[in-house]
């Protein structure tokens, strides 16, 4: 690992839960690693897998999916859906060679900041230990 | 300054100035004045004015009296938790692990005072064996208690338990209990989720608590079902702690000139069940009796229904409309203007917006970058407007605060200047990042500039939108003519909303027609013709008898519902809203002899029967009741809520015309929850005999030479008991309409498992479909007596209205929008789509070629955008979260 490696997360937070507690996490002012950097969906299945896929390709050393807690979708179980989803996006990322740590989907009550914060250090630590990804800082490919 | 933390229930400390809690509306906070220095005058402490930027802190407030004159009033004071300190043999407040069930509540929240773990107060360890005791305060007649059924201690303890358990699957749960009532819609299903779980049931009330020991454990005494005393030891228990009105509700109430009954509850007719003793003033909630969120929810509705029924004549005459400049169309360049703002210095502090400023101005498509204190104060919005008309700005980010707070505030901002609400992006700078890195302003920095740059990347890709409007077609159709429709019916027309009431039969009144009486003792028949009457002479409402609807189409504001009446004309009608309210159907017993035994009769036969003072009844001298007659079994796996109390009152009257006759009443669990248990509490003062059965062990009725005698298990004296019996009544159960399953597929909305119409939401829009503009009230939603159906009626007509009362409605612009050229019809959006928005289209083009694509209904679709997670070909994106504006932002964060 360089010891000058700053890694970047993508998460993708939606709007309702995920964002929620992220802006919560704020006002309790809950420090966290400033890898972070959240894109507001309106739900957790709205992101492609794709798209996952493509921030790792642009370099991201992370990508999270923050979704509400079961049941407590806006949109009935777009969560439900995004969950299914990440099974996909994991083979997706082994069959372009990315370690399946540098992707977490997890569910989140609007609440939850202190658990958003805890989460986001959990992912902060795990990229650091799999070091930068070999795409960061220069354009590697594109997806497909 | 520090004090107990009230919304914590006292387990953790908060400051003088604080944040009452992390859903509170408005999210601000305030100052407790009893305790902060300056305003109790014991110092002369003014640091939260000092360290404000805003100079929001006016010490110099005060309580201001002001009068307001208005139509009517709604009152919604809710209940207070039962406080078990001193009274019985708790322990409450002397022993550190006896705890009451909303402080579990908070121990298991995770914004709680652990974070969500199960800890002991005494010593903060890990709790291993977790134990519930159910009626604190409830059900209990001494003096210190209160004789009613608190009606939502058991789902919450069986919530709690289940909670505990998920978090700790080697935690030991028992939960004591007398009856479990878990009476509402699907509660059954939970409970028996929760007994799979593990979680132990014990049909015990313990007398008290005592500490077993110095380290904190407590013991138990309970008697188990065999009849043997038993010693248990637990880390903590949980008391339920019933609801009750407190001194300041009294007060009001009493200011208020309603009258309150005798535990203090706001009194009211089941007919009219949100109107108090007094004209104009409503009630809704905790106040009128004991309930649960989903019926407060109802009730609050309901009460807003009657209200506006009363206040007809002055609709919309406060009501004021913005007017605003036509939006200009966007030049050809993007001109992205950038407003940094420092949020007094909760941004600038931390992060240098000098540097961020310089960094962002060089960005091609930036062509105004400007530094603002506080972009939402009033001069920086005219300062806004200005710069986006003199400079010609058509792009606007905004790096402040979140957009799930300030969004609509912009957008109004910069469609005030002349442009399209649709071109603005924030970037939150605030809340994720200066507030979160406060340590490292560098960090933070680049942060911020990353942010900054995703929205501008996404900003420039941006279009202007125009939100449609749909008129409002002003009228509504009730389908069903019993208690539930026609109270829906009479309320909606009252407030000026022309009604179809499609009545199956030639008759209004439904099961209602079967009803003598409230479980408070009020006379059903005559209030039915009243309504009848009202129906059939109000101008406003067109009746349709032996109708059945045959077809449904359109969306809210603009349905059209295809029937069929009486004289076999089909006929459509169209309409804004629509409330489904089709009821329920009696069932009928196919066992314990029903059918083939004469002296063996349905609870509804009994009643006629009674009232008819037929030889059978009056000289009977040995009646039995048995419940749960086709409900809570395996086919019927729900409880029907009305057969205990609807059984215990005929006891009553049976017992009260002759105290010789033997009235038994053989239950699983007797669920006369709310009030309802003051008929409990008077049945087994006039001796009506209660015996326990469980679903497996179910009396046996026989007869022999008119002889009928039931077999039961007697759980006291441990044998079989014969009873010897002129009468058996059975508490038959409500069943759904068995034409429910069409109806719902026909205005494509869900019936649950049971059959009955599925809510939106069951907690918090109880009488929502998930299709827009439709709604569900009464035995259609599920069993229940009648002041629950006319609350229910009355709240779908409430919800129903706001959605009436508009000429026109204006659709959220955030969309899906399909891609011609991209889509190949595949339909796999149209799979995952939760609103069954999308629907498969066929076009031929100019050259004849035939093309498969998808449509969204605008109306149905709410822009969540699985559709655009979904489709392999990019060709379904939502309005403002395209998938290329989402790249765009992945790329610029990258970068």
């Amino acid at each position: 690992m360089r010891p000058e490696h700053k890694p970047k997360i993508i998460a993708f937070c939606c709007n309702w839960c995920g964002y929620a507690a992220a802006d919560l996490a704020g006002i309790q002012r809950i420090q966290y690693p400033d890898s972070l950097r959240i894109i507001r969906v309106m739900c957790s299945g709205m992101v492609h897998p794709e798209m996952v896929l493509h921030a790792l390709n642009k370099g991201a050393d992370g990508v999270m999916i923050i979704g509400c807690q079961l049941g407590e979708c806006h949109y009935i179980d777009g969560n439900e859906k995004a969950m299914a989803r990440a099974e996909l996006i994991d083979e997706l990322l082994e069959d372009f060679g990315f370690e399946n740590d540098r992707f977490l989907i997890t569910r989140l009550s609007s609440s939850e900041s202190e658990q958003f914060a805890r989460t986001v250090g959990t992912m902060h630590k795990r990229v650091l230990e799999l070091g930068p990804n070999p795409n960061s800082n220069q354009d590697n490919g594109d997806t497909p | 300054m520090a004090t107990p933390d009230e919304h914590n229930r006292r387990l953790s400390d908060r400051r003088a100035i604080h944040i009452a809690y992390a859903q509170a509306v408005p999210l601000t906070y305030c100052i407790d004045s009893d305790l902060c220095l300056h305003l109790n005058g014991t110092g002369h402490c003014s640091r939260c004015s000092d360290a404000c930027p805003a100079d929001a802190v006016d010490f110099l407030m005060s309580a201001q009296e002001n009068t307001i004159r208005v139509g009517a009033i709604i009152m919604a004071p809710g209940f207070s938790p039962y406080n078990p300190q001193g009274k019985g043999s708790w322990g409450y407040g002397v022993l550190d692990n006896v705890i009451t069930s909303p402080e579990m509540e908070r121990l298991l929240s995770s914004c709680g005072p652990t974070s969500g773990r199960l800890l002991r107060p005494s010593d903060n360890r890990p709790v291993k064996q977790l134990a519930f005791i159910q009626c604190i305060g409830s059900r209990d007649p001494h003096p210190c208690g209160h004789g009613y059924c608190s009606s939502v201690c058991c789902m919450t303890a069986i919530k709690e338990a289940m909670i505990a358990r998920d978090n700790d699957c080697e935690l030991e749960v028992t939960v004591f209990y007398s009856d479990m009532r878990t009476h509402g819609k699907g509660f059954d299903r939970y409970f028996q989720r929760a007994s799979d779980k593990q979680i132990r049931f014990t049909r015990c009330r313990p007398h008290g608590i005592e500490p077993a020991g110095k380290d904190g454990a407590l013991r138990v005494r309970t008697i188990n079902e065999q009849g043997r005393q038993l010693e248990e030891t637990f880390d903590l228990i949980v008391l339920s702690v019933g609801l009750e009105i407190q001194e300041p509700t009294i007060q009001l109430a009493s200011l208020a000139g309603i009258h309150l009954g005798p535990e203090h509850f706001a009194s009211t007719s089941s007919f009219q069940p949100v109107l108090s003793s007094k004209k104009g003033i409503y009630i809704c909630g905790a106040f009128s009796g004991p309930k649960n969120i989903s019926l407060s929810i109802e009730q609050g509705s309901a009460a807003a229904a009657a209200a506006a029924s009363l206040l007809m004549s002055r609709r919309d005459t406060k009501t004021r409309k913005l007017r605003l400049p036509p939006a200009q169309p966007p030049a050809a360049a993007v001109k992205t203007g950038v407003f940094l703002c420092h949020c007094g210095n909760n941004i600038s502090e931390t992060i240098n917006l000098e540097t961020v400023r310089k960094q962002i101005s060089v960005l091609k498509s930036v062509s105004h970058v400007e530094e603002v204190l506080f972009g939402c104060s009033q001069d920086t919005r005219e300062l806004i407007i200005d710069l986006v008309r003199s400079l010609g700005l058509n792009r606007i980010v905004i790096a402040a605060c979140s957009p799930k707070t300030h969004e609509a505030l912009f957008r109004r901002t910069i469609r005030e200047a002349g442009l399209n609400e649709y071109l603005l992006e924030m970037a939150n700078i605030r809340n994720h990042d200066s507030w979160v890195h406060a340590l490292d302003p560098d960090a933070a920095t680049d942060k911020a500039v990353d942010l900054i740059k995703m929205a501008v990347a996404a900003v420039m890709l941006k279009r202007p939108v125009t939100a449609n409007t749909a008129a409002v077609k002003q009228t509504a159709l009730v389908v069903g003519g019993g208690v539930t429709g026609m109270t829906a019916a009479i309320n909606l027309a009252d407030q000026g909303f022309p009604v179809d009431l499609v009545e199956k039969t030639d008759r209004l009144g439904g099961n209602g027609l079967n009803l003598h009486r409230t479980w408070n003792g009020e006379h059903v028949p005559p209030y039915i013709k009243k309504l009848q009457a009202q129906v059939l002479d109000h101008p406003g409402i067109t009746v349709h008898f032996c109708a059945t609807v045959l077809d449904a189409g359109g969306h809210a504001g603009n349905f059209h519902t295809t029937i069929r009446d009486h004289k076999e004309h089909r006929r459509i009608i169209t309409h804004g809203a629509g409330i489904i309210a089709v009821g329920g159907k009696r069932s009928l017993p196919d066992e314990y002899g029903y059918g083939k035994i004469p002296g063996v009769v349905a609870a509804v036969e009994f009643d006629a029967l009674h009232i008819y003072n037929d030889i059978r009844v009056s000289r009977g001298s040995s009646f039995v009741f048995i419940q749960c007659v086709g409900s809570r079994d395996e086919t019927h796996n729900y409880c029907s809520r009305v057969c205990c109390t609807h059984s215990v009152q005929s006891a009553i009257e049976l017992k009260k015309e002759d105290p010789n006759r033997q009235v038994y009443i053989l239950f699983r669990e007797m669920r006369t929850y709310g009030l309802r248990e003051s008929l409990y509490n008077r049945a087994l003062e006039l001796g009506v005999i209660f015996i326990n059965y469980e679903q497996f062990g179910k009396p046996k009725v026989k007869s022999h030479d008119e002889q009928i005698t039931v077999e039961v298990w007697d759980h006291i004296l441990h044998r079989p008991l014969h009873i010897m019996a002129d009468m058996i009544i059975l508490a038959s159960g409500i069943l759904p309409n068995p034409d429910a399953g069409r109806l719902a597929s026909l205005f494509r909305v869900n019936i649950d498992e049971d059959g009955f119409f599925q809510e939106a939401h069951p907690k918090l829009r109880p009488v929502d479909l998930p299709t827009d503009g439709l709604f569900v009230a009464g035995l259609a939603h599920a069993p229940k007596p009648i002041e629950e159906s006319i609350s229910q009626a009355l709240a779908a007509s409430a919800r129903a209205a706001t959605l009436l009362s508009q000429k026109e409605i204006c659709l959220d612009a955030v969309k899906a929008v399909v891609d011609d050229k991209h889509c190949d019809g595949c339909a796999l959006c149209i799979d995952v789509c939760p609103y069954q928005a999308i629907t498969p289209l066929e076009t031929i083009d100019a050259d004849g070629e035939q093309h498969k694509l998808v449509a969204v209904d605008t109306m149905r679709c709410t822009g969540c955008g699985i559709c655009q997670g979904t489709c392999p070909k990019r060709a379904i994106n939502v309005v403002d979260f395209t998938y290329e504006q989402l790249t765009a932002k992945i790329e610029a964060a990258l970068n």
